[in-house]
């Protein structure tokens, strides 16, 4: 089984939780990433997915392999939703489990920044005026951030704690 | 003196194709590979062609359903491989070919054969660049072994050097571009393009799935199109005349054959293309 996955289906984030599972674990830490309902001052009523399946797989394993071999955490998985969406469904799940709480969220952080970078998945909005529109390619795409470096700066502020 | 024995040509394939980051020996022009084309070029010319080959490729299939020469030399680059058709046939003079050289023409190689003086080392053609030789588009004497054994047991590889310090006869060339060699992906791109023009059938079919924003704007989630672009690059901007796409191909990014590529990547007939829109995961 790949540690990054797709589901058309309401996310089962205890059935993620019990794949992390470890005696040698001291803790688990997930995230989830829910549909809101405003994105940019619009009212948002519901929310599509698509993927490259193929592509995003592979990318998406990955990564969560480079957070397992840069933090040394126990256990990761990570399974994102495609197709319709409503607000408050769960659009996107993130489970690692560690011996150490430190690299649990250092690593589930990792993971969730990593996928919305470049995993290819795409969100469409459809917002209560009637309006709709892919998020970052209707208007001029932001320049991407820097996430690593970004998140070493975080890690080194860390240590100086 | 009689000189009876007949020409033979040796094309070179043992270039590591470094800057092309893919075998240049397997490089397709119209569905041929651009090895078998400059042997079937060399055979109209030479009494029989051989394929010059380091020890590791002589199973590769490209180049094992040619004749071949295998380089008995040790790493010596196109010296090694020259010496090696010399020991393998020591009275033949030898028309030594790369197999980078695309726009290589009947005539050009007419002509060297024509202008051909067995008293020097070696007949070759002066660059349209900076007017020294070409050694790898050349006819090579039997009388060059010798030298050739010193040259390399001195450690020098370069056979241009080698001409350049040997009595040897050189040509202007007959068409300026007839020697233009490809190392780059974009060279490749260029030449392939060039040849399609002249009648070689250059086409290919390439397949785009498209998602999202792109998916929308195409009307379609796949496209089946029959192209004379050689990279995605190319391919984007051609699409871009058939559909109204908005985004510029700097935001977004391609995969090839189901995995990140680069715009300038050689696509081949049958590949799947994916333009990648800004992504929105999370």
């Amino acid at each position: 089984m790949t540690r990054f996955r797709f589901t058309a289906t309401p996310i089962d984030v205890i059935a993620g939780r019990c794949e992390l599972l470890d005696v040698a674990a001291g803790g688990y830490v997930s995230f989830e990433g829910w549909v809101r309902d405003h994105n940019e001052g619009l009212a948002v009523r519901r929310l599509e997915y698509e993927a490259f399946v193929d592509l995003a797989v592979k990318e998406g394993d990955r990564i969560v392999g480079e957070a397992l071999r840069r933090f040394s955490v126990r256990h990761a998985l990570c399974v994102h939703r495609v197709g319709e969406l409503a607000v408050g469904d769960i659009a996107v799940w993130v489970g690692v489990s560690a011996v150490h709480r430190g690299e649990a969220f250092d690593a589930c952080r990792f993971i969730i920044d990593e996928v919305k970078h470049r995993v290819p998945i795409w969100k469409k909005e459809h917002y209560v005026n009637g309006d709709s529109g892919w998020v970052n390619c209707e208007r001029c795409a932001a320049a991407p951030r820097d996430v690593h470096a970004e998140y070493d700066e975080r890690a080194a502020r860390h240590a100086h704690d | 003196m009689t000189d009876a024995a007949p020409l033979y040509a040796l094309v070179l394939a043992g270039g590591a194709s470094k800057r092309m980051q893919r075998d240049k020996a397997a490089l397709d022009y119209g569905g041929e590979s651009q090895l078998d084309r400059t042997v079937a070029l060399a055979r109209r010319h030479a009494a029989a062609t051989f394929v010059s080959v380091r020890p590791d490729q002589a199973a590769d299939p490209v180049r094992a359903r040619h004749t071949l020469i295998v380089d008995a030399f040790g790493d010596g680059g196109p010296i090694a491989g020259i010496r090696s058709a010399l020991r393998h046939s020591p009275r033949n003079p030898w028309l030594v070919l790369a197999c980078d050289l695309p726009f290589l023409s009947d005539e050009a190689i007419a002509h060297l054969i024509r202008s051909r003086d067995p008293s020097r080392f070696a007949t070759a053609y002066r660059s349209a660049y900076d007017g020294l030789s070409e050694p790898l588009c050349a006819i090579w004497e039997p009388k060059s072994a010798e030298a050739l054994a010193q040259w390399q047991a001195q450690g020098r590889t370069c056979p241009r050097k080698f001409l350049g310090a040997h009595a040897v006869t050189l040509l202007d060339p007959i068409d300026e571009h007839a020697l233009d060699n490809v190392n780059t992906p974009e060279e490749y791109a260029l030449a392939r393009a060039a040849l399609d023009t002249t009648g070689a059938p250059g086409r290919m079919q390439i397949k785009i799935q498209y998602y999202a924003l792109l998916r929308e704007q195409a009307g379609k989630s796949t496209e089946a199109i029959d192209t004379l672009s050689a990279t995605p690059a190319e391919l984007y901007r051609e699409l871009g005349a058939r559909h109204p796409f908005t985004l510029p191909h700097e935001q977004l990014k391609v995969a090839v054959n189901g995995e990140f590529s680069d715009w300038s990547h050689g696509l081949r007939s049958g590949d799947v293309v994916v333009f990648i829109p800004p992504v929105a995961g999370g």
